[in-house]
């Protein structure tokens, strides 16, 4: 006879020393490992739990000024600095890994209204309600020296906003007009004027780098071409918008913040429909900035709150919030993807987890592989109630509730009358028009 | 009224030429387009690439060089190292998702993309059984023996050491005996009818505990981890640990008859003798589930691992499937036309054995229950008393004291049946009261009572066992770390169901649903309303003027109800008929040729 037992050397399950790992041998067959769809579910619970048990965004609080933070200014190739500005004309710079403020310098009389760090970071522009653009190197100065200006210059009209080319060595302002500079003249190279309004935000696209976009104080949104003597083109929104972000990966696309509660993201080529309008907000969106992946971006409101929405979705995937944090006037996404900065009323500069749930610090390759299961699992079963309801559930300010609450039945509101106006008028009357097309007014070439 | 051509400028006859058109090559220029010859980058007043536009016109191909071209095609490469089809088809979790309908191109592409992925780690977890270490046991026959014919002691004497000592007896006198081997199949507990509880180690043959509960025992079984079992006693189950203290007494679980235990639920189901059903959460310590199956004394009892169900045998040979959340039988099964007396659930879930006293034993295919033929049949000569099915799918009996097993589950037989004999026979020295494959061992223990064998039976285990899953060589921090993960990962018993995917599908209303919830439009009730009246202080108010008003508002409340019932009910009609209607005027399909037909007569006005 010819026989053979199952007989398992110990040697090979069993480790020898203690120094050594446990021998786990693994066994993949599906029929060893039943239930898989219901354990599989049971572990999606858990990760989408534990995600909402782990989600404590707020990192820290930069306190320093001396009023209310009114602008930020992303250093290009250092990720630990960032430059702000305040009502009260100080700019403070920031050693954001340290969290403390490495310098600081009164740079305007009045507010500061706009700051942009050159291409390479080694200057800084700021302008202010002074109508002067004042030029300072990115390094402090020796100690005992004081804080002077490289370059004031002098500008004939009012300056609201600045941006930097992202290539060449041009800046532009705006206020009443749009204002292009080379860094090394004291006059402006061109000025390109549509309309009598103010420009109040100004901001250069990153990758087609000649163009730039401006919103104006008569709700429209201008391009313009540096390159060229003429504005390009202007669309008019139904409410004035407060900032304009382009999307640093899709560079066509942008959004604006408006003063009427949403964000609209246009594409450049067809500015008749905006792309999206993203919702959720209770009050005037004061800033967006959009995140270095081009897919989120991160919007301030009048509401106290911030709001990060995925470019292509119209609700907002997470709100941040504090009982201390007055109406937010500025964000930023600081370009490792990892950290949201929000400058606010209250005089403080608050630091913000990207991603609520995140574990900052070190992660060993065991724990990473577990995330990204975790990951993996809430994905494939995002789309079960019950995970669903737990995974969009946020505890908002009872202020920001009600508002919703409001907000949500005068939309009904508008809605049951728009329907009945329907009903009682003549088929093809009252035309069904969407979302999209109702908040812009018009477009001109 | 006819179309006229719009007036005012003439159409042009041939388009505009735009001043950055290429001009298209004429045949006298003998085709191509000539490049123009650029003056080197320095004397253009030009600084930036050149980009290489490519407009030359294509060359159609002639179509029959084409159709060669793609017999001539050749085929695409082998992969490396092949991975052969069975082996793909046992780890893969079923057929890909056709993109066909679904809406947009973006879903499309992303299910696409998805499907890739999946195939690969059903590829790579393929591949992995190329690391498994063990091999599974085998017993041939020589030439002109049959595998039958080997008694125990040979088979003992021809292998190895260590597993000879697999093969040992216990003689006990505290009568019929009931056992279980832990899920990791380390471990082995034994109770005796009159009393007695043994707890051990069956490999190194280390005793936990030993004691005599006083008190007859029904049924033992073990609970998520080694060191508890739970053990039915006359009338309470009683929870000990494995030193043999009494853990605990569960006084609403009474005269037990059969225990059993779903690790990945956390549940200890319990049939009792007056019919009921129970089920334990051990982690919490509460029944989710009681109630009486109205099938009188429960017996015959094992759950599914596949999917968690309880299958309970009764008198009348109907095996029937229960879940705790369910008040009614999942799904009934008419096996036998007498009384069952034996019932198994193959390990992987796939089949159920059942014998009854009419001496069959049959095979069923539990995830296809419309079939109602059994996939085998077995005619013994005496009923079967126990049954068990093994990992890798071989079959046990016992008829008395007379003990069988088969190869194959499904074809029986051993090793050279010429007639059809059994794979392995065995004769025990008394009744054969409990049956239990080994898992992850080639060992079949049987529990008589007079005491507990331990029996060899080559290649019946599975022999690579999952280390995250169950392991035999766990340590006692290990131990630990694993019951604390399966804690966490408690299946929560809603989601026993005969599917066990059904978590993983699309939660589509079947057709049957849906006309069950148009049916039932038509059996509503008007809701109940209840309505505060404000309490007024002033005025003529009165309990009388309250009362009809609130009989005037349930009036009105009502009557609209009903008119919207009405409503949909109409509707639903409507749809119907209309249907109906259509089927019955349907027409021929419309030809060519119909006008020749002669028209219809003419209806003649009144």
């Amino acid at each position: 006879m010819k026989v053979k037992m199952i007989s398992r050397n110990p040697d090979n399950y069993v480790r020898e020393t203690k120094l050594q790992q446990h021998k786990m041998p693994r066994n993949y067959d599906p029929t060893l490992h039943p239930l898989e769809g219901p354990r599989e579910y049971v572990r999606a619970m858990n990760a989408t739990k534990l995600d909402r048990v782990f989600a404590k965004p707020f990192v820290c609080n930069l306190s320093g000024h001396r009023d209310g933070v009114s602008c930020f200014g992303k250093h290009p190739k250092q990720l630990s600095t960032m430059a702000t500005g305040a009502y009260d004309g100080e700019v403070r710079i920031w050693d954001l890994a340290n969290r403390i403020s490495s310098r600081n310098f009164v740079a305007h009389d009045g507010f500061v209204r706009g700051i942009a760090y050159t291409r390479y970071g080694d200057r800084i522009f700021t302008v202010g309600d002074d109508k002067t653009i004042k030029v300072w190197k990115a390094e402090a100065p020796e100690i005992g020296q004081d804080e002077v200006p490289v370059n004031t210059i002098l500008s004939k009209f009012g300056l609201h906003g600045i941006s930097h080319n992202h290539k060449d060595n041009k800046f532009a302002t705006c206020g009443e007009v749009c204002a292009i500079w080379d860094e090394k003249h004291n006059d402006p190279l061109k000025t390109l004027k549509w309309g009598v309004d103010t420009l109040h935000t100004i901001s250069y696209n990153p990758v087609e780098t000649s163009i730039l976009a401006c919103c104006a104080s008569d709700r429209s949104i201008i391009l313009y071409d540096q390159r060229e003597a003429q504005p390009l083109r202007k669309v008019v929104l139904t409410m004035k918008s407060n900032k304009l972000a382009w999307n640093p990966m899709e560079a066509f696309n942008f959004t604006v913040a408006n003063e009427d509660c949403n964000l609209y993201t246009f594409d450049t080529r067809k500015l008749q429909t905006p792309l999206k309008v993203h919702f959720d907000h209770v009050s005037a969106v004061t800033d967006v900035d959009y995140s270095p992946t081009g897919k989120e971006f991160v919007s301030a409101s009048y509401d106290k709150t911030i709001r990060i929405y995925n470019a292509h979705h119209s609700h907002s995937r997470d709100i941040y919030h504090t009982k201390r944090m007055q109406h937010v006037v500025c964000v930023a996404w600081s370009l490792d993807n990892r950290y949201v900065f929000s400058g606010s009323d209250e005089m403080n500069v608050r630091m913000w987890k990207a991603n609520a749930s995140e574990k900052l610090g070190v992660i060993r390759p065991r724990e990473r592989v577990n995330f990204n299961y975790q990951e993996a699992l809430k994905q494939k079963y995002a789309a079960h109630p019950q995970i669903k309801r737990i995974a969009r559930h946020r505890q908002v300010p009872r202020h920001v509730l009600n508002a919703q609450k409001k907000m949500r039945t005068v939309k009904e509101k508008e809605q049951v009358k728009e329907a009945n106006v329907r009903k009682h008028s003549k088929k093809g009357k009252v035309p069904y028009v969407s979302e999209k097309k109702k908040h812009v007014l018009k477009e001109e070439v | 009224m006819t179309k006229t051509a719009p007036k005012g400028r003439p159409k042009a006859k041939t388009p505009y030429k735009r001043y950055f058109e290429v001009e298209k090559d004429t045949e006298k220029d003998g085709g191509g387009l000539e490049h123009v010859k650029v003056m080197s980058k320095k004397r253009q007043n030009f600084t930036g690439d050149f980009v290489r536009m490519h407009n030359k016109p294509k060359k159609p191909r002639p179509q029959k060089a084409l159709a060669k071209a793609k017999q001539e095609e050749p085929e695409p490469k082998p992969k490396r190292n092949p991975i052969p089809e069975e082996l793909l088809k046992k780890y893969s979790r079923g057929e890909q998702v056709q993109p066909k309908g679904v809406k947009t191109r973006h879903f499309k592409e992303q299910q696409t993309r998805k499907e890739v992925y999946l195939e690969y780690a059903t590829e790579q977890a393929a591949r992995t059984e190329l690391l498994l270490q063990e091999t599974a046991g085998q017993l041939e026959a020589d030439e002109g023996e049959t595998t039958a014919e080997y008694r125990q002691s040979q088979i003992a004497d021809n292998v190895d050491l260590q597993s000879s000592a697999k093969h040992f007896n216990l003689n006990m006198e505290f009568g019929p005996y009931q056992m279980r081997y832990t899920k990791n199949g380390r471990h082995l507990l034994l109770g005796g009818r009159r009393g007695h509880v043994a707890a051990f180690d069956w490999v190194t043959k280390r005793l936990h505990c030993e004691f005599n509960a006083m008190e007859s025992i029904e049924d033992v079984q073990w609970l998520h981890v080694p060191t508890m079992y739970a053990v039915a006693q006359k009338s309470w189950v009683y929870f000990y640990d494995k030193k043999g203290t009494e853990l605990h007494c569960i006084k609403r679980l009474n005269r037990v008859n059969r225990l059993d235990f779903l690790p990945y639920h956390f549940l200890l189901a319990a049939g009792n003798s007056a019919g009921y059903a129970s089920w334990l959460d051990v982690s919490i310590g509460e029944l989710v589930g009681n109630f009486n199956t109205g099938l009188g004394d429960i017996r015959l009892m094992r759950h599914n691992p596949r999917n968690g169900v309880l299958c309970i045998g009764g008198g009348r040979g109907v095996v029937s499937m229960w879940s705790p959340k369910v008040r009614e039988p999942l799904a009934k099964l008419l096996c036998h036309s007498t009384a069952m007396t034996a019932l198994a659930v193959d390990p992987k879930g796939q089949h159920l054995v059942t014998a009854g006293l009419d001496r069959a034993v049959k095979v069923w295919d539990i995830r296809m229950l419309v079939h109602d033929k059994p996939l085998t049949h077995f005619q013994l000569r005496l009923p079967a008393n126990e049954l068990d099915v093994s990992q890798r799918g071989m079959l046990a009996l016992s008829q008395g004291t007379y003990l069988e097993t088969y190869s194959d589950l499904l074809s029986g037989g051993g090793s050279g049946d010429g007639q059809r004999l059994p794979y392995i026979r065995q004769r025990c020295d008394a009744f054969v009261h409990g049956l239990r494959f080994c898992p992850y061992e080639d060992v079949l223990g049987v529990a008589t009572a007079k005491g507990f064998q331990s029996l060899l039976v080559p290649g019946s285990g599975e022999p690579n066992f999952d280390a995250l899953e169950d392991n035999p060589y766990e340590t006692s921090k290990q131990r630990r770390e694993h019951e604390v993960h399966s804690l966490l990962e408690k299946i929560p018993p809603e989601l026993i169901t005969l599917d066990p995917h059904e978590i993983t599908g699309v939660d589509a209303p079947t057709l049957q649903e849906k006309i069950d919830a148009k049916r039932k439009l038509f059996h509503v009730k008007a809701p109940r309303i209840n309505m505060k009246t404000r309490h007024k202080m002033k005025g003529r108010g009165g309990t009388a003027k309250a009362a009809r008003n609130k009989q005037i508002v349930k009036d009105a409340k009502r009557k609209e109800f009903i008119a919207e019932v009405r409503e949909a009910k109409k509707d639903l009609i409507k749809q119907h008929t209309t249907k109906e209607g259509a089927k019955g005027k349907a027409r021929a399909p419309r030809s060519v040729l119909d006008r020749f037909r002669p028209k219809p007569p003419k209806k003649q006005k009144t």
